[in-house]
């Protein structure tokens, strides 16, 4: 007779010998550094382009996302329409992102593709012109995209927090108005170009079922670029973080819900608690079975989701809570909130609960780890951080053997009521 | 093309299994015959609602997640207006684990109504995180309410209004559960790094024992042709004029469902699409512009919407967009054009089948469809869509009368 009630044996995923695939490295004639993963069943292939052209080295705010968003809208030769045209034709992707000290460049497409795709990649890099008209559209579009984001609770409360975390002079603080977008000129974008892309500094990620001259085509295309010739400029910002600690905004005198979020500034990944606070992250918010979904979620109802979550940032990182709650029921999930703060500094996790996590992270870090393109998106984040693959053995092993004990006392460090920046924004 | 083998075990259940060695994990995918539109019209929201609490507990495990997550997996699940699904990934080795839980869900839960209370507050929370505390938020429970008058797709998977959720109650859930959470309504798709002999055995095991139970014999209202063109006008506190239009099309596995999927991307597919260039770039009309459909199974709604650019006559804008149709309708598609929607109809395809977890739903969605091994000659219906088809199609589908506008006002 079946017994329902007895769970099936399990291999413990502590257990699982997690390799992290390595890397073939080569480097272009112009000395530009290539990451590659070759795997994959799927002929897709992606090939990124990481400039440090980030927010953090504008003089003036947005042009960086925006040199970054124009990449695509014409160069001597091609208007924004062909542009489009040439890539879609062939069924890819051209995708661009700005963030604080990188910005990229990222092409999605299958393998048979990338000898039409490569080279007017390279063409963007180097004849973009940054159209008049163009810029007056993108301008017009963003500032009514702001107007409707600046209505949500949610977008509202992420640009304050991060201002009380960092302050407003500083790349990870700074936010956006429909001013900047009015202050920005064609001048400003071509100059950030030429410095940042055309002249600027590149490393080179690419993953997927490789064709096998891969090497030999990035090499074409990028391989004369004038990249990574002059030095970048060293800029530091000083953090100015906010002296008030807690705060009420109302933005929709109508709204049912409020945007919480509790932070405290956390140092970057080369701090040797990193890891192990990963572990307590987990526990205290990270995944569906934490204290704060169990509780806030899962036994109140107060929420539809609850996490907590170190940001991904390089410079120093920030530790974070976020939820959308009933506008009633705010002060008490809050409340709720520094009651799960106090138990982990209090109360010595138990073993049971503290090997669900660990059996937990090394699964979902074994999911995280398959397939080419989430291998080399784990590279890419440790070749930014300036990290290695022993950093990959050391969260494994941390993982594996961080104690109860430790935890409670990384609680007793970090997670105090009194540290934290508190925000709701109704 | 995907490999799978497919069996049905005596209570019914159809079960397929896809493997693929070259991953460490497995994938346990169970799709319930059942979404928002098998609902109550008074009870809206119900499917749903009922897919949270299947997270409350079973009859002989009190906790769903706590033992998988010891097994190191992971799970979640989505309901649409046609199905449910409920999928697991988790380390190959403890595919175990994975069928424990779900056919002891399948066999009965809990009715626990200490789940039930607090899901009904959740949904809530989330019926206000999407759709009442946003900007342009309640759009499609109007726009649905426009364009069906019969059929269910008339109300939002989450439910027509907040009240559906909070009244539900232990006796609706168990009567729900009995309808249809059964073998005979549901599909187990089992992919990754398995063997058929294994998912056989385990299926055997652990869901071969459970009852058949009734087949639910799905009786749905269908929506008569529209015959005239329908309009409504809102205002809202939102800072932009917004129009959306909508259209009703075939139904999934129709060839006019394919061509309507490749008009979506000739109008607004990326940036180089007609009506981006025409009216967002060109005219300057639209801040922002989508065209897509709602890749329902029944006859369901190809849509146009848009956010208009401050002082702009909304007027203006759909008599701008009505032009972009009438020349689908009336000058054939040149070759290259048709080549570049099909060439990323392929291209989307092959990202879809990167990992297993896609693999396994899309096997799951053919075999409710009626046949799983239509998963892979998909590509060959977009193919063999012609310039002709598209042309004859946008007559069908853009035709006034069965139009659906909606001008959503900014009273700003």
């Amino acid at each position: 007779m079946l017994n329902r009630k007895k769970s099936p044996a399990i291999v413990d995923a502590v257990e699982l010998d997690l390799q992290l695939k390595p890397y073939t490295k080569f480097t272009l004639d112009n000395g530009v550094e290539v990451y590659s993963i070759h795997a994959g069943a799927q002929e897709v292939v992606m090939v990124e382009l990481v400039f440090m052209a980030g927010n953090w080295y504008e003089q003036k705010n947005i042009v960086a996302a925006t040199t970054n968003f124009m990449l695509k809208n014409g160069t001597k030769q091609k208007n924004a329409f062909a542009i489009n045209e040439h890539f879609e034709f062939h069924g890819a992707y051209l995708n661009r992102g700005c963030q604080n000290e990188t910005a990229t460049f990222t092409l999605h497409t299958l393998g048979k593709h990338l000898p039409k795709l490569l080279p007017v990649m390279a063409e963007l890099l180097t004849d973009s012109i940054f159209p008049e008209d163009e810029l007056a559209i993108y301008k017009q579009n963003q500032k009514q995209r702001l107007s409707i984001n600046l209505k949500k609770c949610d977008f509202v409360a992420n640009r304050l927090i991060d201002r009380y975390l960092f302050g407003t002079e500083h790349p990870y603080g700074k936010v956006s108005s429909a001013e900047d977008y009015d202050a920005l000129s064609r001048e400003d974008l071509i100059s950030y170009y030429n410095q940042f892309y055309t002249n600027g500094k590149c490393v080179i990620f690419t993953a997927g079922v490789l064709p096998a001259d891969i090497q030999e085509q990035l090499n074409n295309a990028f391989g004369n670029l004038p990249l990574n010739k002059t030095s970048m400029p060293t800029i530091t910002y000083p953090t100015l973080s906010a002296a008030e600690k807690k705060y009420q905004i109302t933005n929709d005198a109508n709204g049912v819900q409020g945007a919480i979020r509790l932070a405290r500034p956390f140092p970057n990944r080369h701090h040797p608690d990193f890891t192990k606070v990963q572990v307590l992250n987990n526990l205290f918010g990270g995944f569906f079975g934490s204290r704060l979904m169990s509780n806030i979620r899962e036994d109140k109802g107060y929420t539809y989701g609850i996490h907590s979550y170190l940001q991904n940032l390089i410079e120093q990182s920030a530790w974070m809570v976020s939820t959308e709650a009933g506008k009633d029921v705010c002060t008490a999930t809050i409340a709720e909130v520094y009651k799960e703060m106090g138990r982990l500094r209090e109360e010595t996790i138990d073993a049971e609960e503290l090997h669900l996590v660990r059996n937990f992270m090394m699964g979902s870090l074994l999911s995280d780890l398959d397939g080419p393109f989430q291998t080399i998106s784990r590279w890419k984040s440790y070749v930014l951080n300036g990290l290695d693959e022993s950093y990959f053995k050391k969260a494994i092993h941390t993982i594996k053997t961080v104690s109860a004990e430790e935890l409670k006392e990384l609680a007793n460090k970090y997670l105090n009521e009194e540290d934290f920046y508190e925000l709701v924004v109704i | 093309m995907v490999h799978y083998n497919r069996f049905v075990l005596d209570n019914g259940l159809r079960v397929l299994v896809h493997e693929d060695s070259s991953t460490p994990m497995a994938v346990v995918n169970v799709m319930y015959d059942v979404g928002a539109k098998d609902e109550d019209p008074n009870k809206t929201g119900f499917a749903h609602l009922f897919e949270h609490l299947m997270f409350g507990g079973s009859i002989n495990i009190p906790e769903y997640d706590e033992p998988l997550q010891r097994a190191g997996g992971e799970n979640n699940a989505y309901t649409t207006n046609d199905l449910t699904n409920y999928y697991i990934s988790l380390p190959a080795e403890n595919i175990e684990t994975a069928f424990w839980l779900e056919s002891d869900r399948m066999l009965s839960l809990a009715f626990s109504k200490k789940s039930l209370e607090v899901q009904r507050k959740v949904v809530c929370e989330e019926f206000k995180e999407h759709y009442i505390n946003k900007p342009y938020g309640d759009v499609w429970f109007k726009m649905r309410e426009l364009a069906f008058t019969t059929h269910p797709y008339k109300w939002m998977t989450i439910g027509k209004q907040l009240s559906h959720v909070e009244d539900a109650t232990i006796e609706d859930v168990k009567a729900f559960f009995k309808k249809h959470y059964n073998p005979a309504n549901a599909i187990l798709v089992v992919a990754g790094n398995v063997t058929t002999e294994q998912v056989k055995t385990l299926a055997d095991k652990w869901f071969g024992p459970i009852a058949k139970g009734e087949k639910y014999d799905r009786n749905l209202p269908e929506e008569p042709v529209q015959t005239a063109p329908r309009k409504l006008e809102v205002f809202a506190d939102v800072p932009l004029d917004s129009l959306v239009k909508t259209w009703h099309i075939e139904a999934t596995l129709d060839k006019g469902y394919y061509v309507a999927d490749l008009i979506t991307e000739i109008l607004g597919g990326g940036g180089s699409s007609r009506m981006y260039q025409a009216l967002v770039k060109e005219k300057q009309l639209f801040s922002s512009l989508d065209c897509y459909h709602f890749g329902s199974i029944d006859k369901g709604l190809l849509a146009i919407e848009g956010k208009l650019v401050k002082g702009i006559k909304i007027e203006d804008a759909d008599a701008a967009v009505n032009e972009q149709l009438q020349k689908i309708q009336s000058d054939l598609i040149a070759d290259t054009e048709l080549q570049k929607v099909k060439n990323k109809t392929e291209s989307v395809i092959a990202f879809e089948d990167m990992s297993i977890m896609s693999r396994a739903s899309s096997l799951a969605n053919y075999e409710l469809l009626g046949d799983a091994s239509l998963m892979n000659t998909e590509l060959e219906r977009y193919q063999a869509v012609t310039a002709e088809d598209i042309r004859n199609y946008s007559r069908i589908i853009f035709d006034e009368n069965n139009s659906n506008t909606l001008y959503y006002r900014s009273n700003n």
